[in-house]
């Protein structure tokens, strides 16, 4: 009797002690959002916030237009490059990927993942900053190109293989080719996977900073030419939050808001087209 | 007569173009891998070459009279990772134990999400925060009280600092919760639904399933999700750069600023001066990638294993 009644107690504690954890987890995700929502909003409140770009500290009205569009820029040319070769590569481990050559890619891109991204960083330098003796958005494109890649073909083999044989055997049956049976059968039927994984990609290279400190380098201009230095969010926020400048350290924390809401709002819209890909893929 | 079915001699299937094409396109993972690797190490073969082997064990980083060594860096990325991993398995093997038991709530679907946006949050938005609300916070209220009570300890001595291995540690033990939490609850999900029902059978309490059954099946997993984190842990640059004090030494207490790998790297490269100093941060950049690439590539083949037990 008494060892039952130790048994529930032991029971009971632990209990309460693993779902402790799961609310301790969500703390500083509470904190954090709810810091930079606090101390950026004032900072964002102002139109001129996202219309003007660097001011220098004590002339008002400064902003991270300049930082928004090097961030669009990189990113969009990372994902020209990143998404179609994931998309063909997570194709190809579906298709024909079950061997041993197959299981080194998967190995790879996993591996790749977790990379240390100053380390892809210094990688870019090395391969378009050394060579041309200037730091520009195209190299700093690449990196995050790298770094997006493995996410794009894990996501997009994921996303296929929820679809039925069926399909597949339907497709092959009437006569069609491979190739035409995965890009124009299967694909299409993945396509809201596929893009799941190439939002979550995307959102990963937003907020990344360390493959851009020696590649994009960082401009106080606007500038629209990916040959040249240019801007980026994170890297906005890295610089004017290590400055002793108050007027600096609020733009860092506006432009921290700005770069939380693109990486949540990204995020969240995976989620909701990833739900449709399971609905889809239930009724096929 | 089944004979003339077969293909005729000498006819091949026809080449197959796409599988050609795909495989080339595919091949750039391990291609950007090898890359990476190789590009490292022939920019940092001035500096591999004039140091030598002593790089690796030399504590000295002068950029004025070029002395060079990596031991001080290493040291910052072992300590900090080892000590955020300690501090993030338990919450990190409560939080996959929580989502990965059988019954779906709501609450659960949303801490799981929480999990989810933890990860998805920038690395410099964290080092933002760590820096002006966490590191004030805990230099207050955890490490000033610990040295007045152990400061007489050698690692917990004083003077406590905002920016130090500690508060980096902190800040690192958040971010690699999301791996940790979310690797260990796929591990566990893929324990045998059998085992549990078994124990649970047998009269065994939730704790004791979980303790004595759900945990030791998982352990292989779980040990691969650890080392997984290790992973990240060692390679990430922003926020540790932002808190952890850039001293380039090795601290003797927990609450002294110290370097690491990356943040050296982050801080210094673009202002090196000279072929030497350059190649030397590179050099620590190549160090970095090899040793998170063999912690990486262990990890998988031990998440590999337990997860295709399960499906087999």
């Amino acid at each position: 009797m008494n060892r039952n009644l130790y048994r529930q107690a032991s029971n009971g504690l632990a209990r309460v002690f693993v779902y402790g954890t799961a609310l301790v987890a969500l703390i500083p995700l509470g904190l954090v959002l709810a810091y930079t929502v606090l101390k950026g909003l004032p900072s964002v409140e102002h139109v001129e916030f996202f219309i003007n770009s660097f001011r220098p500290i004590g002339i008002p009205g400064g902003g991270v237009a300049h930082a928004v569009a090097g961030t669009v820029i990189m990113v969009g040319i990372a994902s020209l490059l990143a998404v179609p070769v994931g998309i063909l590569g997570g194709v190809y481990l579906v298709e024909y990927g079950r061997g041993r050559g197959g299981d080194l890619i998967r190995l790879a891109g996993d591996v790749l993942v977790g990379a240390p991204s100053i380390a892809i960083g210094l990688f870019a330098y090395a391969l378009l900053v050394a060579p041309f003796h200037h730091f520009s958005g195209i190299s700093a494109a690449v990196a995050l190109a790298v770094l997006m890649l493995p996410v794009v073909i894990r996501t997009t083999e994921g996303a296929i293989e929820l679809i039925p044989g069926s399909l597949r055997e339907a497709g092959l049956a009437l006569g069609l080719a491979r190739w035409r049976v995965a890009l124009q059968l299967i694909v299409p039927a993945a396509a809201p996977g596929i893009v799941t994984g190439a939002l979550l990609a995307v959102a990963r290279a937003a907020g990344e900073t360390a493959p851009l400190l020696f590649t994009a380098f960082g401009n106080q201009i606007l500038n629209l030419d990916p040959s040249k230095p240019m801007a980026a969010l994170p890297l906005l926020v890295f610089n004017y939050a290590r400055q002793p400048y108050p007027q600096a350290q609020q733009q860092a924390w506006g432009a921290a808001l700005v770069l939380v809401v693109l990486v949540l709002i990204t995020n969240l819209t995976s989620r909701f087209v990833f739900r449709r890909q399971i609905a889809l893929a239930g009724k096929l | 007569m089944i004979r003339g079915l077969a293909m005729p001699r000498g006819r091949r299937r026809p080449p197959d173009g796409f599988r050609l094409l795909t495989g080339l396109v595919a091949l750039a993972a391990p291609i950007s891998l090898v890359l990476i690797v190789v590009l490292l190490a022939q920019q940092g073969a001035p500096a591999i070459w004039h140091y030598g082997l002593g790089f690796l064990t030399s504590r000295a980083w002068n950029p004025v009279s070029l002395d060079f060594g990596a031991l001080a860096f290493i040291f910052g990325t072992l300590a900090t990772s080892l000590i955020a991993l300690a501090l993030a398995l338990p919450v990190g093997v409560g939080v996959a134990l929580f989502l990965a038991e059988p019954s779906a709530g709501r609450l659960r679907g949303a801490i799981g999400i929480g999990v989810e946006l933890l990860a998805a949050i920038p690395s410099v938005v964290y080092g933002l925060w760590a820096f002006y609300v966490m590191a004030p916070f805990v230099l207050i209220h955890v490490e000033q009280p610990i040295v007045a009570r152990f400061g007489s300890v050698g690692i917990l001595s004083g003077p406590a600092r905002e920016t130090s291995l500690f508060t980096a540690s902190l800040v690192l033990s958040v971010m690699i919760l999301p791996t940790l939490a979310a690797v260990s609850r796929d591990v566990i999900r893929a324990v045998p639904g059998g085992l549990r029902e078994s124990s649970v059978a047998l009269g065994a309490t939730w704790w004791e399933t979980t303790w004595g059954v759900i945990l030791p099946a998982a352990r292989q997993g779980i040990f691969g999700a650890t080392v997984l984190a290790l992973g990240r842990a060692l390679g990430e640059t922003i926020a540790v750069t932002m808190v952890i004090g850039n001293r380039p030494e090795i601290p003797t207490s927990l609450f002294a600023p110290a370097y690491t790998l990356a943040s050296v790297i982050a801080n210094e490269f673009t202002e090196a001066t000279g072929q030497l100093y350059s190649s030397a941060l590179i050099e620590l950049g190549l160090v970095l990638m090899l040793v998170t690439l063999t912690v990486n590539v262990l990890a998988q083949l031990l998440v590999r294993s337990t997860t295709r037990e399960a499906r087999a």
